[in-house]
């Protein structure tokens, strides 16, 4: 086995003295100490999510406040993980949403099993469900884990509407056939 | 068993494929023989032909002659006869087949009235399919798929219609989804004799009612739900209960009376949604009557019998010590499937007790619902339980009340609606088997919950003496035992032998043991049932009038 045997640069008055080093150290810690924060203090300070992100499955309501939710199923036929449980109902007749006839009358959302793929949003013809900014559940039975459509209604609040698909139904409903 | 003629042949081309078809055959099914499928609205194999959707429009083309001479026109390239299209495009359904013809499927021409077909029956057509039960059986989705646009050039407003009408008790109508084919309309005029039901207004608006002051309540209504092509007709017990692409489907029979009409149960997850019929063409053509779909409700009932808690060797026990006591009757029932009552005439055998079935009658209603409300009298026959058409139990009573009888076995059967008196069950001790409570369960020493017809496998024979089979449609209540297990175990415990309960086993004894099912299996019987031979029982006479593809016997002969 051979070996090379390297020269080591003799140190020099200023390096051995070790005054620059420690001033050099001072000088990254000066710095930081008046720089803004770069990490935040979670959970009391929460960062801002951008748009687009994939957080827990929510359902919305329209600007109305109707729940845009019809109970079509397909986000529960879609779902990978099997996470969605929906038991669909009728809109009783004298609801003022009642020409849009269908409903979820329990909308359950496992969030232990759900993987966050938003396959659900994807699929949904009435975009009601949106995966949108909690990043963090937390809970202490499974129980607590699965989301119940109130929940998911609180999480997901009210986004804007392109369409209002159901108030033209209703409208032209109202209106008759009389344009023609 | 009688072999139907022959039918004629026909040889056509489909496709350029030539295929030999029954004369009489009309394109699409010619064209479905070749596995070929031509779009279809208002057609439909068990009604007259309306030619009204214009979906099935196809190519037609005839081998050419000279108009003077007969002769074939040869062509030079080919070598064959030249074959004369139609320049216009001809309906699949209205167009019965000749020898020769060739028809085009798959054309450019055949294409493009497809996809202008679909875009007129769009143009008006709700954005209904997330909260329209029809979707995913739905033809105008599937079609919209194949010969769809995609999007829509029509920039007026859409026609309005009546939603959520109440067209019976059972129906709901949304006019704006009817594409107009009037299946439903042909079917209560052809099939169920009521007809109720027509289009009033014209083009666009032309709109699907009832006739003033009716109602469509007759009891085939829900059939017009099964054969309308889009959601328009919907039934209200399904309506918004569960998307049809989570629903198993398994085989059954109809328990209702001794038609034996063939369905299919529809369950996700051990619950029953719906019940609809399941085409055979010698039994209920694509039918199936309004009150056998809602059997299934009896899965869940309220009385429905629980276990009591009690070791199920304890209630052995103590039934075995009563059948062991001597002056046992064994009432069957014409209601249990063919195994459990072979098991049933077993378990008396071996006891040398009498046997008696309850007779079950009505009024037959001449199409899909017979006299003999028990779906399997015919099986109480075969497997030897009971050698004439059974009545009511007078003659049990009478038995009784000479002290002669001191135990009865009831096998699902309520003996007080079947004519015995309190009293007269008083005196007996009684071993009862079965899935629902009534006056008998509430009387008997030892109850046995067991399934109904949708929990368990077995086979029934209907009034033709076809044999066929059901199976388990959903997983049986909890504590519940199959009917099959319950009497094995009884017949052991009276000191017989035993094959095992299962149906492969019961099916050995049964080849065995009863000549008529000599070398079959519970997996041999086909799916649209087996003709038995009825000779032996020729002789008796069967509460059944005339229904659809049954003619009595005796009708027969003096007709
Ligand atoms: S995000 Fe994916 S896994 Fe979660 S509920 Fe939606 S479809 Fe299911
Ligand atoms: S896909 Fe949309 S409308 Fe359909 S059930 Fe899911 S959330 Fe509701
Ligand atoms: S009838 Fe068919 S196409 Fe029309 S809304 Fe229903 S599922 Fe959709
Ligand atoms: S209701 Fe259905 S079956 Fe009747 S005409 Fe309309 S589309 Fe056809
Ligand atoms: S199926 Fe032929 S015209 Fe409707």
């Amino acid at each position: 086995m051979s070996f090379k045997t390297v020269e080591r640069k003799p140190l020099s008055f200023a390096e051995r003295t070790y005054v620059p080093q420690i001033l050099g150290g001072l000088k990254t810690t000066f710095k930081k100490m008046v720089k803004p924060n770069e990490t935040l203090e979670y959970p009391e300070a929460r960062p801002t999510i951008p748009p687009g992100y994939r957080g827990v499955p929510t359902l919305v309501k329209d600007p109305n406040g109707r729940e845009k939710c019809v109970s079509c199923q397909l986000c529960e036929f879609v779902c990978p993980p099997k996470a969605i449980r929906i038991k669909p109902g009728e809109i009783p007749a004298d609801d003022p949403t009642a020409h849009v006839e269908k409903a979820p009358q329990e909308f359950d959302i496992d969030m232990l099993r759900c993987i966050y793929c938003g396959l659900c949003q994807e699929v949904c013809p009435e975009e009601a469900i949106w995966l949108q900014n909690v990043f963090s559940l937390s809970g202490y039975t499974r129980e607590e884990m699965v989301n119940n459509k109130a929940k998911l209604y609180e999480l997901g609040g009210t986004l804007p509407d392109d369409h209002y698909k159901w108030d033209k139904k209703k409208a032209a409903e109202e209106a008759g056939n009389g344009g023609h | 068993m009688i072999q139907p003629a022959q039918p004629e042949l026909v040889t056509v081309f489909i496709d350029g494929q030539e295929i030999a078809v029954p004369k009489g055959t009309n394109v699409i099914e010619a064209a479905r023989m070749v596995g070929t499928d031509v779009p279809h609205y208002c057609y439909h194999p068990k009604l007259s032909i309306a030619g009204n959707c214009r979906m099935c429009l196809i190519e037609l083309g005839m081998p050419m002659t000279d108009r003077a001479t007969r002769e074939p026109i040869m062509d030079e390239a080919t070598g064959k006869q030249k074959i004369n299209w139609i320049p216009r495009p001809q309906i699949g359904c209205g167009t019965t087949v000749a020898p020769g013809m060739h028809v085009k499927t798959q054309s450019p021409m055949v294409k493009e009235c497809r996809e202008g077909v679909m875009e007129f029956l769009l143009i008006n057509h709700p954005l209904d399919c997330p909260i329209c039960d029809q979707a995913g059986e739905c033809k105008l989705q599937e079609q919209a798929t194949g010969y769809g646009r995609g999007y829509s050039r029509f920039i007026e407003q859409k026609n309005v219609k009546p939603k959520r009408t109440r067209l019976g008790p059972r129906v709901t109508l949304d006019d704006e989804r009817c594409v107009l084919c009037s299946r439903c309309i042909r079917f209560t005029q052809e099939v169920a004799k009521d007809d109720v039901l027509g289009f009033v207004d014209r083009g666009s608006y032309s709109t699907l009612t009832c006739y003033p002051g009716k109602e469509l309540e007759n009891n085939y209504s829900l059939n017009t739900v099964d054969i309308c092509p889009v959601g328009a007709l919907t039934s209200t017990d399904f309506r918004f209960k569960m998307r049809v692409w989570f629903l198993k489907q398994t085989n059954s029979i109809c328990p209702e009376s001794s038609v034996g009409v063939n369905t299919v149960v529809w369950s996700r997850e051990g619950v029953i949604y719906r019940i609809t019929p399941r085409r055979n063409d010698e039994v209920n053509d694509t039918w199936m009557p309004d009150s056998g779909r809602v059997l299934y409700k009896e899965v869940q009932a309220e009385n429905r019998l629980q276990p009591t808690g009690d070791p199920a060797s304890d209630l052995l026990a103590t039934a075995t010590r009563l059948l062991q006591g001597g002056a046992v009757a064994v009432v069957g029932s014409g209601r249990s499937s063919l195994e459990e009552q072979f098991l049933t005439a077993k378990l008396a055998r071996q006891l040398h007790a009498a046997t008696f079935v309850v007779g079950r009658t009505g009024a037959g209603d001449g199409i899909l619902i017979s006299a003999d409300r028990n779906p399997n009298t015919r099986g109480a026959l075969v497997t030897g339980l009971i050698s004439e058409v059974p009545g009511d139990l007078a003659a049990l009573g009478r038995e009784i009340d000479a002290g002669k009888v001191k135990t009865v076995v009831s096998v699902g059967e309520d003996l007080s609606a079947a004519g015995l008196t309190a009293e007269q069950l008083a005196k007996v001790a009684i071993v009862y088997l079965g899935s629902h409570a009534n006056a008998t369960s509430a009387a008997a020493q030892v109850v046995f919950p067991t399934l109904t017809v949708f929990e368990k496998s077995g086979s029934f024979i209907n009034q033709q003496f076809r044999l066929q089979k059901f199976a388990s449609a959903v997983p049986g209540l909890t504590g519940a035992t199959d009917d099959r297990v319950v009497l094995d175990q009884l017949v052991t415990a009276v000191g017989g032998e035993s094959a095992g309960s299962d149906l492969v086993s019961v099916w050995r004894e049964l080849a065995a043991g009863i000549p008529g099912l000599a070398d079959l299996t519970y997996a041999k019987i086909p799916d649209t049932g087996l003709l038995l031979a009825d000779d032996t029982w020729s002789q008796l006479t069967f509460p059944e009038g005339e229904s659809l593809h049954h003619q009595p016997a005796a009708a027969e002969t003096t007709a």
